[in-house]
């Protein structure tokens, strides 16, 4: 049901009966390491190139959420997944190995949630029995697209981000235990003009304060009703000014409860800068940090904004400014909790 | 230029981007410049104990033993960046470690490496300049005009 102009709220409540997560060896080395489903000592996942290594682990979080259900992969409607490569040739890639329908997203690091709502509006409105909604991204992949070889002994400034290697997948279905995805907010284009790829945070924050603000206009909750609100990406930088943005604007959210992905997944002391980024670390952050969380019972009610900035190596070399977005669901527990 | 885009940019946006510049953290410029100070120095320092390294011991003379010097900063670049400690090295010395000619190798190296996955002719051979181009093209281009200013002062400027 369509709540306002860009949230759907889903009585039929679709539920995440699975999830499967992978990392690389830096995030093995991490926060959250006992979350991972797979985890590789290895940035090449044995394969000949950064980008088939995306693939793989793309495959293998796929492999993992339907191994960790009751159903088999043939029962699986629809594939929906994208990537930050060119074309999103990791997850196109992947799914021909799946071997199910095939949704391509883009929405750079907030293709995560923008498949989880597409995902559970599929299966709210009928048109799917199980669906599987993952993102994935590589560290390496993605600088080697979108800044310097790896390898390249270049300066990063304090605002620069880590890109997450690793893939996150769920399964979503009609019934069964699990965390129930209870409503989605869309997000719009919001382009404040920055142009430096170096502070994506800082681009970002106000694409997440957008949807957060209309999440809960068009939801009717108040931020309390969460116990968390889950940003994608937004590191040191962007959530603090989102956070001051948003009580700026008279919403009453408290630091504790307002956390970030990038800032969860790694340790302290790791050399991230201003923290994790990609389209990966919400996926792997939420299915597999947060949602065993709910499992145990230490959450019930989270809000997950994915944000993303839509900018490309071109774009930025000649001159355009970084549009970014940020898509929110709200994934509530289920029936499941001990 | 960017100043004329900044204004032309509606004042909500310009606003957003001076409350979130406040927040930014800045570069630690002087903390940089000292690193990059000592760091490019030592650099130097090892390169001078090679360079007098050559001339004690494979009798080369001060002006030839500078072509030696560099292809041995340049191979042990090569190894370092290999080995994948390079850029740790150049995240914390910075300009340090870029500007001498070890940045350059460095640069080469490891765009090399990187597109070796898109073959030797496609990925490794158009793609090994990408970074370390740009200096090449103006290096020659701005030798060509001092050596052009050099000539003019000296057949007409009496020098």
């Amino acid at each position: 049901m369509l709540l306002g102009h860009r949230t759907w709220s889903f009585e039929n409540k679709p539920v995440i009966i699975s999830t499967g997560t992978v990392g690389g060896p830096f995030e093995a080395n991490g926060n959250i390491a006992n979350d991972f489903d797979i985890l590789h000592e290895d940035m090449w996942v044995n394969q000949d190139s950064f980008e088939k290594s995306q693939q793989k682990m793309m495959e293998e979080a796929a492999q993992a959420a339907v191994k960790k259900s009751t159903i088999e992969k043939e029962q699986v409607d629809f594939f929906i997944s994208g990537d930050l490569i060119n074309q999103i040739t990791p997850s196109s890639f992947a799914a021909k190995t799946i071997d199910v329908p095939y949704l391509g997203l883009f929405s750079a690091c907030a293709t995560s949630m923008e498949s989880l709502g597409l995902a559970a509006f599929l299966i709210n409105g009928d048109g799917a029995n199980y669906v599987l909604s993952g993102a994935s991204s590589h560290n390496a992949a993605t600088e080697k697209q979108f800044r310097y070889p790896t390898e390249y002994g270049g300066q990063k400034p304090p605002t620069a981000q880590w890109t997450v290697t690793g893939a996150g997948c769920a399964l979503l279905a009609k019934q069964g235990p699990g965390p129930v995805v209870t409503s989605a907010t869309m997000g719009k284009v919001v382009d404040k003009g920055l142009t430096d790829p170096f502070n994506m945070g800082g681009a970002m924050a106000p694409a997440a304060v957008d949807t957060i603000e209309t999440h809960f206009k068009e939801r009717g909750v108040e931020p309390s009703y969460y116990d968390l609100i889950i940003t994608g990406d937004l590191g040191h930088i962007g959530r603090e000014v989102s956070l001051e943005l948003l009580q700026k604007r008279g919403l009453d959210i408290t630091s504790k409860q307002y956390v970030d992905c990038g800032l969860t997944i790694y340790r302290e002391g790791q050399p991230v800068l201003a923290g994790a980024s990609g389209a990966a670390c919400s996926a792997i952050v939420t299915y597999g940090h947060f949602l065993n969380l709910m499992r145990k019972g230490e959450i019930t009610r989270i809000l997950v904004v994915a944000t993303g900035s839509l900018h490309s190596q071109l774009s930025i070399q000649q001159g355009d400014p970084i549009p970014c977005i940020a898509h929110a669901v709200s994934i509530e527990s289920g029936s499941d909790v001990s | 230029m960017a100043d004329k885009k900044k204004k032309n940019l509606p004042p909500d946006a310009q606003n957003y981007q001076k409350f979130q510049q406040q927040r930014e953290v800045k570069r630690p410029l002087l903390k940089n410049c000292l690193k990059a100070f000592f760091i490019g120095g030592l650099i130097c320092l090892i390169g001078q104990v090679i360079t007098t390294f050559y001339i004690y011991f494979f009798h080369f003379t001060e002006q030839t033993a500078g072509n030696p010097t560099t292809a041995t900063l340049i191979f042990i670049t090569m190894l370092l960046t290999g080995f994948g400690i390079y850029d740790r090295f150049g995240q914390f010395a910075g300009a340090g470690t870029a500007v001498p000619v070890t940045g350059f190798g460095n640069a080469v190296i490891a765009s090399a490496i990187e597109y070796r996955t898109e073959g030797f002719i496609l990925g490794v051979g158009s793609n090994m300049l990408k970074l370390a181009g740009p200096v090449i093209v103006y290096g020659v281009f701005s030798a060509f005009v001092v050596a052009l200013i050099k000539t003019i002062l000296i057949k007409w400027g009496g020098l």
